[in-house]
């Protein structure tokens, strides 16, 4: 541990403030494209929840818990959650049953190709489900990375 | 859109949005969130009559998540069911009667104890809600796996929730410790399944399966038995139970009951449904004798302990092995072990007995955590040694723990009585010696009790205490009824609930070609 508490050097954290960004859009990225390529809203969360985590490494637990909070981590995940089963429960209030792709057929989401390469507007309920995946593991695992953080900094004092 | 056929769904949408939306309104109002899950609740608790109320009039009710019909259980394109299929006959509204009950009883006893942090009880109190009941919902052994784990996880948190002694988080290690490596045996089982059918539906594994065992099948068998064997308490595998009931607080004790008897009800699934008359008799022997080992060292056990929870819960463990024993015993019958206990069909009573006892169960160790809940949380003291007296401040508490006592051991005027007398006489059909057993430990369980309820209740006033708090003696008092109301008429439950649960598990073949047509 040097003079900046439990900071790491000033190349570090300049490295680390470029990277955050970028993680973040690839993080977003692997969620879009849930329904089209390999990864999805766990995965994608994962990796936003590890950009969360190379923030912590690079500035101290402290720091980045003034900046998020950890509450608002919580909130962030409740509403991922809450937004799947509001989705899922539209399902049978506008199609059929509980899940039911509602907007498959409609013209912004529900384009299905027969074959092939399809666009990133396809799938229906698909890609709202997986953002909804997203929000809540990016909140739940950035909560327990920093908790865990912060507890373990605790403990050495 | 017909709102009673979406139903199963409903019932695990509402306490999982509220799961979510509590901490939300945790940060507006203390007072909003404790209405809004008690809603909630109470709306799950109506939506649960009105579907096993359908249950009994229509027979099995089948609910495919995602598909254009709620009851298109296989797609037109394909020849076996892809989709969750939720599936609900007279067994799984028997048990979902109970969890949603005790649910219910529970969250109003909590409101009395919860004071801090109650934004992150009543999500955990929810999910676990949500956990027990898919259990029961589902008719995907997936499915079970994922509710499987949404409980043990929830659960787990909850009983490492107040944490004030170290033994507390060894509880709550303990307990996620047992449930992910239970979870994992459940998880391997399910691989097999699809690696050998391509299925992941009870009702059409069930099918595949058909009376011929394959290896695959067999260990399978042996994975599943073992894991919800595990998860339900049952004597080897119980040292888990004591810490895990012991260390919650006063609600998650009563309300852990139910959800191992969610496990329980997985094993019967497993077993009566899924492999049927393909089971070996060694299982129901196995079944009987896990029974006796759990009569036997939950009652020894309970005599040692001088932490009243810690008593309680080994008397749960022993009262499990009472199901487990006449379950087993039905079981055995069932697969037409025993010539004359076969043709004589009491297995079909012992079957009764059990699941009768189920309900009987979870009201008589539940009032009795729920006193010793109040009574923790009054004097702040658990050891028996240093309790005493208690009867002079505490007149209410002391009868309904009487009550819950006499109900535990059996004694006429309760509920323990009529499913307990039902077990003896139908299980002595097997042999005489576990019906010799089972009385027994019933009197020595009495004995126990008598001396708790002198060490705790009677004696010189030690200490001025006040009554328990009004939302506890609400909870305690509508349990009480309860046990002498099934006392008095256990007919009305007999007919009403455990006749067509037993009938659901004997009819094997109406839950398979409610799915497969």
């Amino acid at each position: 541990m040097n003079e900046n508490g439990d900071r790491m050097s000033i190349i570090v954290q300049t490295i680390a403030s470029i990277l955050f960004p970028l993680a973040l859009i690839f993080s977003f990225y692997v969620i879009m494209h849930g329904h089209l390529t390999p990864g999805g809203g766990f995965q994608g969360g994962a990796i936003g929840a590890s950009a969360v985590a190379l923030l912590i490494v690079a500035f101290g637990a402290k720091y980045v818990e003034g900046k998020m909070e950890e509450e608002n981590l919580s909130i962030f995940e409740s509403l991922g959650g809450l937004v799947f089963v509001i989705v899922s429960i539209l399902g049978f209030f506008l199609a059929a049953t509980f899940l039911t792709n509602f907007l498959v057929g409609e013209p912004l989401f529900g384009i299905i190709p027969a074959w092939g390469e399809a666009p990133l507007n396809s799938g229906g309920v698909l890609p709202i489900l997986n953002l909804a995946v997203g929000m809540k593991v990016i909140g739940g695992l950035a909560s327990v990375v920093l908790i865990l953080a912060i507890a373990s900094k605790e403990g050495e004092k | 859109m017909n709102l009673m056929e979406h139903l199963p769904a409903l019932i695990i949408a509402i306490p999982l949005i509220t799961a979510f939306l509590t901490p939300l309104v945790d940060r507006a109002s203390k007072k909003a969130r404790n209405v809004l899950v008690f809603i909630s609740l109470l709306i799950t608790f109506i939506l649960v009559v009105l579907l096993v109320q359908r249950v009994f009039d229509k027979g099995i009710i089948t609910y495919v998540m995602g598909a254009s019909n709620p009851t298109e259980t296989i797609p037109k394109q394909a020849a076996v069911p892809i989709r969750i299929v939720l599936e609900i006959d007279g067994l799984s509204a028997f048990m979902l009667l109970i969890s949603i009950f005790i649910s219910f009883i529970g969250l109003i006893y909590s409101f009395a104890h919860i004071k801090e942090g109650g934004g992150r009880f009543y999500t955990l109190f929810l999910l676990m809600v949500v956990g027990m009941i898919g259990m029961e919902l589902t008719g995907d052994l997936f499915n079970l796996f994922v509710f499987l784990e949404i409980l043990s996880i929830s659960s787990a948190a909850l009983i490492a929730f107040e944490f004030k002694r170290a033994t507390t988080i060894e509880a709550g290690i303990k307990y996620i410790i047992i449930s992910s490596i239970s979870a994992l045996f459940v998880l391997f089982a399910v691989g097999l399944f699809y690696g050998e059918y391509d299925l992941l539906n009870m009702a059409a594994i069930a099918n595949e399966i058909g009376g011929a065992l394959s290896h695959i099948d067999k260990i399978a068998l042996i994975l599943l038995f073992s894991a919800f064997a595990m998860k339900a308490g049952i004597a080897p595998m119980h040292m888990w139970m004591p810490d895990a009931y012991g260390e919650a607080p006063g609600a998650i004790s009563m309300v852990l009951i139910a959800t191992t008897q969610a496990s329980l009800y997985a094993l019967l699934r497993v077993c009566f449904t899924i492999y049927n008359e393909a089971l070996h008799v060694v299982f129901p022997i196995a079944l009987i004798l896990l029974g006796l080992a759990s009569i036997f060292i939950g009652v020894t056990m309970a005599l040692l302990q001088d932490d009243i929870k810690r008593l309680i819960a080994y008397a749960a463990v022993a009262e499990v092995g009472y199901i487990v024993l006449a379950i087993g015993a039905g079981l055995y019958g069932f697969l037409g072990g025993g010539d004359k206990f076969a043709s004589l069909e009491m297995w079909k009573v012992a079957l009764k007995g059990g699941i009768f006892h189920i309900f009987n169960d979870v009201l008589d160790i539940g009032l009795l955590f729920l006193v010793a809940g109040g009574i923790i949380y009054v004097t702040k003291e658990r050891s028996l040694n240093k309790l005493g007296g208690l009867a002079h401040s505490m007149k209410y508490s002391s009868i309904l723990f009487l009550i819950g006592l006499a109900a535990v051991a059996g004694l006429p005027p309760m509920n323990g009585f009529a499913s307990k007398i039902i077990i003896y006489e139908s299980i002595y059909g097997v042999s005489p010696i576990l019906s010799i057993v089972a009385i027994l430990a019933s009197i020595v369980m009495l004995a126990i009790f008598v001396k708790i309820f002198h060490a705790i209740f009677t004696g010189p006033k030690l200490a001025e205490h006040g009554e328990v708090p009004k939302y506890m003696l609400a909870s305690m008092i509508v349990l009480a009824g309860l046990i002498i109301f099934f006392g008095l008429f256990p007919d009305i439950v007999l007919k009403n609930l455990v006749n067509p649960a037993v009938n659901a598990l004997m009819e094997y073949g109406k839950y398979i070609s409610a799915v497969m047509g």
